[in-house]
Parts: structure tokens; C-alpha cells; sequence
């Protein structure tokens, strides 16, 4: 299909998705709302599990669902409504519910690259989130209840390559060249012809010779101010690329040394100790980490990226061969040390290509690993909640909505019916001792405001559309970024509440 | 006028909307101090509510679902593009047999099959065929455009249909809009109140005037691989009219396989790399790229705020949502400020700073309102009332004979053209449905007092 969403992940990032097979548990709008924002740019396979039938109620806010499968298998109608949407996309169904599946037959889960789960109740929630931990399948858990939203993602381990920040800095070296580089600076002619970046050399030179010391580069805005006035100063009428190296001061110099994250992924245990299982991501990190420390000053590999700057065809082409020779020596040696770990491992030497060490290279400053939490975890005394309520306070913040939709689901195992789906009164005071006791269980003396709970209550189970469509447009990106490897996903909790627009993500 | 759904009183009882009722008909802690829980609020949302949506494509897909699903029974649906290809991996309502046809009236169709309790009306028309008695019959108004001339325009048009009343705004004469923009992993979501919150123009600044490249860069020194294609695209096409001189369609193949092609020439030429179909594609057709994602969170933040305004159930959102997901999920909800000067909706002639009316050409007013990010304007028309009471036109370049009578008037200076400081000038452009008035205030006159 043509599409112009490749743009934006590339045809190695669509082909990941293509092979991509997903697993979508229980049917409800958001769980529906996911797989459609995945089946459109064309995820290779989806298989949907539920084992309920299709009632009057459930069309009120399913799009995916309609009045001729009435009492029919909702897993049935929602895999065909959804299919519809992209024949290249292969669908399947189980009529079996989730806790059906965990109970009889629980490897099922254990062969997709990802699980969609929505609207469980706490025992289901609990079980399937092990079982999915214990057999490294991500998990991506969502809430859609009245107007409020939840994403949970679980997941063990998450290496990002590409993470496309938003300003990305331009990694130049003017202040330490590399010796083709400033045989190339310091060849050429400054004219007005030539890109900024020969200009911005040429007065560095002059204003290092000013400092006292073995400054390389301006730091503070006097040192940088000192810098565009030299410019400045020898600028004639007109000169495009002075005035260009004047306003690329303020950010063209300080690129290309290993930032915190990087330095954590080097002192990783996956990245010191490999062995036979490593993912290559980590063979490629210790080469990298070689690379770095051993053969190149603590400085990265060179990215090789220029931005565009004013100035003749031939100025500017040349000193782009300059950026992009150098980028590829740098990582053919990255390459050539990834190739020795794998002959150390005695693995076969094919199984990490030139293209994903340049990539890597590239995208060196930028690396990313998450490590996630086990959902069950969330159940513990140690869980990460309690440093993140400051004094035990839990009124009025979204953490405290995403508590009480935890309450909710206690409250749907111990109580068998839905807060609120009768009676609100009598269901709030029922939701609050089950929080309360939640919260004591924690070793936390916060409190849920009544507000709060009686907002739950009133919604009496009801799933709102336009929140499980915002909530499955932000579930399907998340699971496009896992699988693709690309960009950063959440970590690892993301509330929503549609009443006040406000959205916060937590570190559960 | 209003059209009744297919079967009001069937829609009412279904419990279908068991769950929406609760939310319809229940009291509650965070709820708007005036919002009354009754059974009519699902009635008057079933039955009485019109909604327009202006725009069936990526957004205007979700926006019709999803109001659909949250109750709403009597929908209209602006949109003047037939159904192409490349949009059926996000316009989740069509499918490869409907490419050709009316975006509008197969979306349409769809949600009038799938959901039985709403009907939605479809306009296969220019949102400019339709006037003020069109647009007046709407309760609320929702825009999934990627075009932000549009977007002003349909602005400027609830900002005429206001009424005032001894200076003050007539309530019953607003028609709320709620506009929603994506691109990328990037959204927006706001809600504008004509006359009371900051409009499409208060805010103009934060669309960004379109970056071109430099005509000597495509034509003498090209570096990147656009440049290539953009030389290609408006020197090399028309110079060698290939396809018997016809006009270059970004939809056929068969132009963009020849563009391509001669962009990896003239790359080459000048040792560019990187020139790919894709890129080629993107260039000529300026995609934006679009994903379904994104379109399904703003929609849905936009029609979260309609369900709001509806049923004042909640307060609605004050006023501008941004949103990204980029970087894990990131929102940010502030309010936008109505501008005192803002062109559209201050209802008041603005002033037009002139620093010296003596070397000022009506080429550079026309270059400013163009140019300058306040206004913004595409082909202004300015008019004025000279001294005697005459209506005269200083320059207007889309009718081929005025324009030839007018030209001359571009390089004279406001002085030589008898413009005084203080005249009014009237100002029309394609981003208005109105002609927007504009004050002369010449600078000179101060710089003498002082």
C-alpha cells in the first residue's frame, strides 16, 4: 500500500511492522481503537481472544462491532470489522477468554511479539502480566473508563536505536577536527562562497589565540558574544555565510561526547558480559564502547550529518565527502571490533550487517535502553508508588486516579459487580475500604478523596468513545515505537483524564 | 430544519447507550455547575444537536466515528476531495473500491451503515459554496483541515455571524469551533468561542510561514537533493513539456517517475546523493506526513470537547491542547490569548503602521501584509474611499483586466497615490470571507511632534 508513513519510520522500521504478529486480549472499544490504529499502517498479524458474545450494549461505543453479529463471538466480529480496514493484515480469533486461555492452555501468549490487554479485572490483570514477564512478551495494559484513560507498558528490556529527538544537535568536531578535516579547514579559501562552518573555523582559530588558557570553544554567553563580534567585524555587505556562522555560535560547538545515558548503556552488565544470547544491540554497544574509549578520545563516532548551508555546489559537496568519509571510517571500525566479538562468541559473523553498525554509529549520542517493571510489582510493599506520592499526598493528582481504576478492578474480583453500575451511594463506600486497605497493604497512609471515587462510581462501567479512541491512538503509537524500535516509548505509566485535558506519565 | 434521526424514540431506548446514560443522567463531583443529569441530554443529542464537521480526510474520519459513538444523531460533513490511494492507510472509513469518489459522501455512507442511530448528511462541496445561512443553522462546528487558509476563513466566517448588541456580543449568534491539526506525531486540539477566546488569527503566528527554497539555490547551487527536485519541478517540467505539455499531477505515476528521474540527473550532476522516489513524492505532493495515530488523539480530543460543549456536562478545555508522542506521551493544556489587535475578531480597524508614506509603494504594503507572520495573507485586494466619497480600487490581482489597470499603482507611494494619513483601507483575501478594514497610521507625523 502506498503510504507516507514509512517517512517517518523508514522501510526497515515498516518491514519490522509487516513481520510483526500481535495478540489483541478481551474486546472492548479501546482494545478496538489499538489494533485499528496498527491494521491501517499495515502490522503484519493480529489475533483477537475473547470469549463473550455480542450484546446490544457493547455497540454503543465499539465501532468495531455491529447489529448482524448479535449474539454472535465478539472476538469473531471485531477480527473481520477490523480486517476490513487493510487486506493486507492477517487476522485471527480465539472464542476463549483470557482467563480460559491462562488456565488451559497458557503458552498461547507466549509466540507474539506483543500483547494488547484492556479492562481486566485485578486476578486476570495479575496473571496474565506474569505470564507475559516470565516469557519476555511486552505488554501493553490499558484503561478506558468514563473520562478517564490509562496506558501501562511492561516490558523487560528496550534497546532504541533510532530515538529521532526533536532538536537534534549537529555533531560538527570545529573545536577537536579530525586530521581530514582540518587538512580540509585549513586548505580552503575563505570566501563568501564557501558554508558558514569554514567561516566559523577560521575565527575560532583567531579567538583561541585570545584565551589565556587551552580554550577550544566558547562556553558562556560572553566567550560566545566575543566570538560573533570577531565575525562580525571582518563581515562585508551581504555575506550570507557570516551571517549564518555568526547565528550558528550559540550551537554548533560541544557535539560528540558521551552523554549520561550513553555511559549507562557502556556500564551495563548486558554490555560488559556478553555472551552466546546477547541481542546484538549489546555486541554492537561493546563495540561501540571500544570504539570510544580505546580509539577515539572519548569521542563518539562521527554521525556524518551536515545541516544546509548557504554556499556553491562544489564547497559545500566537498566538505560533505569530508563528514561522510570519516563517518564511514568510523564505523567500519566499530564494525570490524563487532566482528571479533562475534568470532569470540562463535557466532556466525553475518548475523550483525554493516547497515545496522553505521545506523548505530549515527545515532550514537542518542542511544536508549528502558528497563521495565513487572505489573505485579505494583502489588508490593517496595513498589515505586510510595517515593513518588511526596508526604503521602495523593489528593487531587492523576496518580491518584490511576489508584483508584486499580481499586476498581480489586473491587470488580471481591465484589462481582461493576462500581457504580446500580447503585453509586452504597458502591463508593465499598470502593473506598477497598482503596484504604490497598493503600494500608503499601505501607501508605494516603487517602483517595471521596471526589474521586464517587467520579468512578458514576460512571457505573461505562467506556466513552472519544477517551478510548484518544487512549488506543496513543496505545497503537506505543506499540509501533516497540516494534519498530524506534522512537521512545512511554515508562511506563501514562493517565488521562479527559475532564481537565491533563496527562502525566509515571514510573511505576 | 433540524433532520430527525432515522428512529428517535428506537435510538433513545436501545441500550446502546447504557453506558453514555450514566454519564448523561448522573450527578457528579468534577460535573459543570450547570449541568442538569436528565434523560434529555441523550434526547437532545440524539434529536436536536447539529453538528458540522468540515473535513473528511484523516481527521474528519475519526471526528465522525467518534461523535457518532458518543451519541450524537444529526451530522453534516463538508469536503470537496475524491478518495485517493495513498490516503486509505489512515481514512479508515474507505476502501481501494471507493477511490475516485466523494471523501464526504462515502464517509457518509459508512457511519450511517455501521451506526444506525446517527445520520450523517454529506456535502460534496467548497466550504466557500456555503454562506452565512448555511453556517448559522449549526449548534457547534468541528475542523479536521490541513489547510490553513480554510481554517481562517471559516474563522472569519463565525466571526461575521456574530451580532452585537451596544458593543457587546449577542450570545445566542455564537457558533463555538473546534479545530484540530496534526502532522506527524505533533497535534493540536482548541476550542475557540467566537468573539470571546482567541481565534484562528489572534494566534496566527503559530502557523510559521512556508519555508521556500531560494530560487538561485534550486537554479545555480543546489546541495541538497530537494533543491534537485525542486529544479526539476519548476524549470526542467515546464521547459521540456513532457506528456504533451500537460500540467505536472503529483498523482500520476507516470510525472513523478519522470521527475525522478531527471532529479537523479541533475544530482548527479552535481554529486548529490540521497534523491529516492519516496523523497520525489513528498516534495511534489508537499505530504505531510500523516499518521493514524496521531488523527485518532486529536480527533478524539476534539470531540471530547464537542460532547462537553453539548451537553455541558464538563467545563470545556481552556482553550489550546498541544501534544506529542515523540518522547514517550506528552500534553500541555494553556490558554491562549485573545489578541486586542487581532484583525478578525477585535472589531475594531486595526492600524497600519507607514513609516513614511513618501517611500512607501503599495508593492511593499501588499509585500507586508503577505509576508509579515501577523498577517499572512495570499493575494491581498485592497481597496479604498477617496476624499469624494468614491469607492477606488488600489490594486486587485485576480481579475486579468483590473489587475492590468492596477499595476501601475504597485510602484507609486502611498503619497503619490493621494493617501492620507488616518484614510481606511479595504482589504479582501482569499483567507477571509470578509473584507478586513486597516487604518493608515503614518510614523512620520510622530517623529515631527517630537
Amino acid at each position: 500500500m502506498s503510504s507516507p508513513a514509512p517517512k517517518l519510520w523508514g522501510e526497515h522500521g515498516q518491514m519490522l511492522l509487516e513481520s510483526a504478529n500481535i495478540c489483541l486480549a478481551n474486546v472492548t472499544a479501546v482494545g478496538c481503537e489499538t489494533a485499528k490504529g496498527l491494521v491501517l499502517p499495515g502490522i503484519g498479524g493480529f489475533t483477537v481472544a475473547d470469549g463473550s458474545t455480542v450484546k446490544e450494549e457493547d455497540l454503543g461505543n465499539n465501532f468495531f462491532l455491529d447489529a448482524s453479529y448479535i449474539g454472535k463471538s465478539k472476538a469473531l466480529a471485531c477480527m473481520q470489522l477490523l480486517q476490513e480496514l487493510n487486506p493486507d493484515v492477517n487476522g485471527d480469533y480465539v472464542d476463549e477468554s483470557v482467563d480460559y486461555i491462562l488456565a488451559n492452555r497458557s503458552n498461547f501468549f507466549d509466540n507474539f511479539d506483543l500483547v494488547i490487554a484492556s479492562n481486566l479485572n485485578e486476578q486476570t490483570l495479575i496473571s496474565l502480566s506474569n505470564r507475559l514477564w516470565e516469557s519476555n512478551v511486552p505488554l501493553l495494559y490499558c484503561r478506558s473508563l468514563g473520562m478517564l484513560g490509562t496506558i501501562r507498558l511492561q516490558i523487560k528490556e528496550h534497546c532504541i536505536v533510532e530515538a529521532h529527538p526533536d532538536n537534534r544537535q549537529f555533531d560538527l568536531r570545529l573545536e577537536h577536527p579530525f586530521e581530514t578535516l582540518r587538512e580540509h579547514l585549513e586548505s580552503t579559501e575563505v570566501t563568501s562562497k564557501v558554508p558558514w562552518l569554514l567561516v566559523l573555523y577560521k575565527y575560532l582559530k583567531v579567538w583561541q589565540k585570545q584565551q589565556d588558557g587551552d580554550q577550544k570553544a566558547p562556553k558562556n554567553y560572553k566567550e560566545k558574544l566575543a566570538l560573533k563580534e570577531l565575525i562580525e567585524k571582518e563581515m562585508k555587505a551581504d555575506e550570507e555565510n557570516h551571517e549564518e556562522a555568526i547565528k550558528a555560535v550559540n550551537t554548533a560547538f560541544g557535539a560528540g561526547r558521551v552523554s549520561s545515558d550513553l555511559k549507562a548503556i557502556f556500564n551495563d552488565d548486558a554490555c560488559e558480559q556478553l555472551n552466546k544470547k546477547s541481542n546484538p544491540f549489546w555486541i554492537m554497544a561493546k563495540a561501540l564502547k571500544h570504539f570510544v574509549t580505546e580509539e577515539n578520545n572519548g569521542y563518539v563516532p562521527l554521525p556524518g550529518v551536515l545541516p544546509d548551508m548557504t554556499a556553491n555546489t562544489e564547497s559545500y559537496i566537498a566538505l560533505q565527502h569530508v563528514y561522510r568519509q570519516q563517518a564511514l571510517h568510523d564505523a567500519d571500525q566499530v564494525y570490524h571490533k563487532c566482528q571479533d566479538y562475534l568470532k569470540q562468541l562463535s557466532l556466525p559473523v553475518d548475523s550483525i550487517d554493516e547497515r545496522s553498525v553505521r545506523l548505530l554509529c549515527r545515532e550514537a549520542a542518542g542511544l536508549a535502553v528502558i528497563r521495565g517493571t513487572r505489573i505485579a510489582d505494583e502489588y508490593e510493599k517496595s513498589c515505586r508508588l510510595q517515593p513518588l506520592v511526596e508526604d503521602n499526598e495523593l489528593q487531587g493528582t492523576l496518580t491518584a486516579y490511576n489508584f483508584a481504576l486499580r481499586a476498581y478492578e480489586r473491587f470488580l474480583c471481591e465484589c462481582g459487580n461493576i462500581p457504580g453500575e446500580c447503585t453509586v451511594e452504597q458502591d463508593i463506600g465499598r470502593l473506598k475500604s477497598i482503596a484504604s486497605k490497598m493503600l494500608n497493604d503499601l505501607g501508605m497512609h494516603a487517602t483517595i478523596s471521596n471526589d474521586v471515587l464517587h467520579e468512578i462510581c458514576r460512571f457505573g462501567g461505562a467506556e466513552l468513545h472519544a477517551v478510548s479512541a484518544f487512549i488506543g491512538g496513543c496505545a497503537a503509537q506505543e506499540v509501533i515505537k516497540i516494534i519498530t524500535k524506534q522512537y521512545k516509548p512511554i515508562d511506563n505509566t501514562f493517565i488521562y483524564n479527559a475532564v481537565t485535558t491533563e496527562s502525566v506519565t509515571l514510573k511505576l | 430544519m433540524s433532520v430527525a434521526s432515522p428512529n428517535p424514540a428506537l435510538a433513545l431506548q436501545s441500550k446502546r447507550w447504557n453506558g453514555l446514560r450514566h454519564l448523561l443522567e448522573r450527578e457528579g463531583p468534577f460535573c459543570k455547575g450547570d449541568f442538569s443529569p436528565s434523560p434529555d441530554n441523550l434526547e437532545f443529542l440524539q434529536t436536536k444537536c447539529k453538528v458540522l464537521v468540515i473535513g473528511a480526510g484523516g481527521l474528519g474520519c475519526e471526528l465522525l466515528k467518534d461523535l457518532a459513538l458518543v451519541g450524537f444523531g444529526d451530522l453534516h460533513v463538508i469536503d470537496m476531495d475524491t478518495i485517493e490511494l495513498s490516503n486509505l492507510n489512515r481514512q479508515f472509513l474507505f476502501r481501494r473500491s471507493d477511490i475516485g469518489a466523494s471523501k464526504a459522501e462515502c464517509a457518509a455512507r459508512f457511519i450511517n451503515g455501521r451506526v444506525p442511530t446517527c445520520r450523517v448528511t454529506p456535502h460534496f462541496k467548497r466550504i466557500q459554496d456555503f454562506d452565512e445561512t448555511f453556517y448559522s443553522q449549526f449548534h457547534l462546528i468541528v475542523c479536521g483541515l490541513d489547510s490553513i487558509v480554510a481554517r481562517r476563513w471559516i474563522n472569519g466566517m463565525l466571526l461575521s455571524m456574530l451580532r452585537y448588541e451596544d458593543g457587546s456580543i449577542d450570545v445566542s449568534s455564537i457558533v463555538p469551533m473546534i479545530d484540530g491539526g496534526t502532522e506527524g506525531f505533533k497535534g493540536n486540539a482548541r476550542v475557540i468561542l467566537p468573539g470571546f477566546t482567541a481565534c484562528i488569527e489572534c494566534t496566527l503566528d503559530l502557523f510559521p510561514p512556508q519555508v521556500n527554497y531560494p530560487l538561485c539555490t534550486i537554479a545555480n547551487t543546489p546541495r541538497l537533493p530537494e533543491h534537485c527536485i525542486e529544479y526539476v519541478k519548476l524549470i526542467q517540467w515546464d521547459k521540456e513539456s513532457p506528456f504533451n505539455s500537460v500540467p505536472l499531477d503529483g498523482d500520476d505515476p507516470q510525472h513523478i517517475g519522470w521527475i525522478y528521474e531527471r532529479s537523479l540527473e541533475r544530482a548527479s550532476e552535481f554529486n548529490i546523493t540521497g534523491i529516492t522516489y519516496r523523497l520525489v513524492q513528498g516534495v511534489i505532493k508537499h505530504i505531510i506526513p500523516a499518521v493514524a495515530s496521531t488523527n485518532a488523539v486529536i480527533a478524539a480530543a476534539c470531540a471530547l470537547e464537542v460532547f462537553k460543549l453539548a451537553t455541558s456536562c464538563y467545563d470545556s478545555m481552556a482553550n489550546y491542547l498541544n501534544f506529542n508522542d515523540l518522547d514517550g506521551i506528552y500534553t500541555y493544556t494553556y490558554e491562549a490569548e485573545k489578541s486586542e489587535t487581532c484583525l478578525a475578531c477585535s472589531n475594531t480597524p486595526q492600524l497600519l503602521p507607514i513609516e513614511d508614506p513618501n517611500t512607501t509603494t503599495l508593492e511593499d504594503v501588499i509585500k507586508l501584509l503577505c509576508e509579515s507572520a501577523k498577517y499572512q495573507l495570499k493575494s491581498p485586494a485592497l481597496t479604498t474611499v477617496t476624499k469624494e466619497g468614491k469607492q477606488k480600487t488600489l490594486y486587485l490581482g485576480t481579475v486579468k483586466s483590473i489587475e492590468q489597470a492596477t499595476r501601475k499603482n504597485l510602484t507609486q507611494s502611498l503619497g503619490e497615490l493621494g493617501l492620507e494619513d488616518g484614510q481606511q483601507l479595504t482589504v479582501t483575501d482569499i483567507t477571509s470571507p470578509t473584507a478586513i478594514t486597516l487604518q493608515l497610521k503614518y510614523q512620520a507625523n510622530e517623529v515631527e511632534m517630537i
